[in-house]
């Protein structure tokens, strides 16, 4: 059955337009979750405010236990699911320098849209060095292109690398969350701050 | 005072329930279009149509659009992250405008000025733009949407991200708390 696209059961035109209500729903939910606020999200890397590391990895092993029961009940062709290519190299080269824009600018590009879609400047001016990021890699692409493409991987799953089923991993990763969601709420009754 | 704590405190969504509806939301992006949430590729794209616009002959050459066009055929600005990103923004104003939250101001802490948050944000934002294209995707496209179809380059652009601005907190707190 799934995924409605790769399968042809719907066309490239209503794709897209679906695209757009997944949008919808994701700037909301964002918005919802206060992705808009930019203090709220450096929250996180100070313990005053961890609704980032919540949202973040309720939502991804939420998405992970869907499409595993998904996969399961013959809802969806896991091997017709995009799975992200890995590069090793790039992946951790791309985010330290991800990670560095993330504590000086206080968004990544998602919420940066999410905090400039409510009317905040400093989300519209982080989506314009977004664009002169993007810009500097393209234009130099030459002078970084054997970074990006070395130690091409191919698209291994985490589950395989490390020698253990799906269901093992999804299991391992929940406890982990919820060790970090304990973790969360005890710094949070730590540094107490008001809300932004 | 007790009372306008409780307020404040309300005003945004239990975050295990967000996750969970953003969870959803990545969930039917899979099951629909088989590829997860994006962000950094909308302006990806955007850049490829400016790159083929303003200096088509350049833009030909260049291994960079190369390389977007030869998984992404066609207009660039017709590919399912560009119409997504659209959508957050409707979807992001329309949260605002239910919680009162539609307002033009840069946040920043009261140690700082709003010109130096300013500069801040577009230090980051320029990191960050570079960062998601070495990365092949930001926080959305690689890590969030890696993880949940257990891709390993996922999980390790994710802790490079999050493991680098612990790191580097110390050095930023005044801009922040």
């Amino acid at each position: 059955m799934g995924p409605l696209v790769v399968n042809e059961l719907i066309s490239e035109n209503t794709n897209l337009f679906l695209a757009f209500i997944i949008g919808i729903a994701f700037g909301f939910v964002l918005e919802s979750s206060g992705f808009s606020s930019s203090r709220k999200l450096a929250g996180v890397f100070y313990g005053y405010d961890t609704v980032v590391l919540k949202v973040f990895f309720t939502a991804a092993i939420t998405a992970m236990l869907g499409l595993l029961f998904f996969s399961l009940f013959g809802w969806v062709d896991l091997n017709l699911v995009y799975v992200n290519p890995t590069y090793l190299t790039s992946a951790i080269v791309g985010g330290v320098i991800m990670g560095a824009g993330f504590i000086i600018g206080g968004y990544c590009p998602g919420t940066s849209f999410c905090g400039a879609s409510i009317g905040k400047i400093d989300g519209m001016v982080f989506i314009g060095g977004l664009f002169i990021g993007v810009l500097i890699f393209g234009l130099g692409y030459n002078l970084w292109d054997n970074l990006y493409m070395a130690k091409d991987m191919g698209s291994p799953k985490v589950s395989e690398s490390l020698g253990m089923s799906d269901g093992l991993f999804a299991l391992i990763l929940i406890i982990v969350a919820l060790a970090m969601f304990t973790f969360a709420e005890w710094a949070e009754r730590k540094f107490p701050r008001e809300e932004y | 005072m007790t009372e306008t704590k409780e307020l404040r405190k309300t005003k945004y969504l239990n975050p295990y329930l967000g996750g969970v509806l953003l969870g959803i939301v990545l969930l039917s992006a899979n099951f629909i279009a088989g590829r997860g949430l994006g962000a950094s590729g909308a302006i990806k794209s955007t850049i490829v149509a400016t790159m083929n616009t303003v200096a088509p002959s350049a833009s030909e050459n260049s291994a960079f659009v190369k390389e977007f066009q030869g998984s992404h055929g066609g207009n660039p600005m017709k590919t399912w992250l560009v119409f997504e990103m659209l959508g957050v923004l409707v979807g992001g104003f329309i949260s605002g405008a239910i919680a009162g939250r539609l307002k033009f101001k840069v946040e920043h802490s009261p140690k700082i000025t709003s010109r130096k948050r300013l500069i801040l944000s577009l230090i980051g934002g320029v990191l960050f733009g570079f960062g998601s294209q070495l990365g092949r995707g930001c926080t959305s496209g690689s890590a969030l949407s890696g993880m949940a179809v257990l891709s390993l380059g996922g999980f390790i652009t994710m802790m490079a991200i999050f493991g680098t601005a612990f790191a580097l907190a110390y050095f930023f707190r005044k801009n922040w708390i």
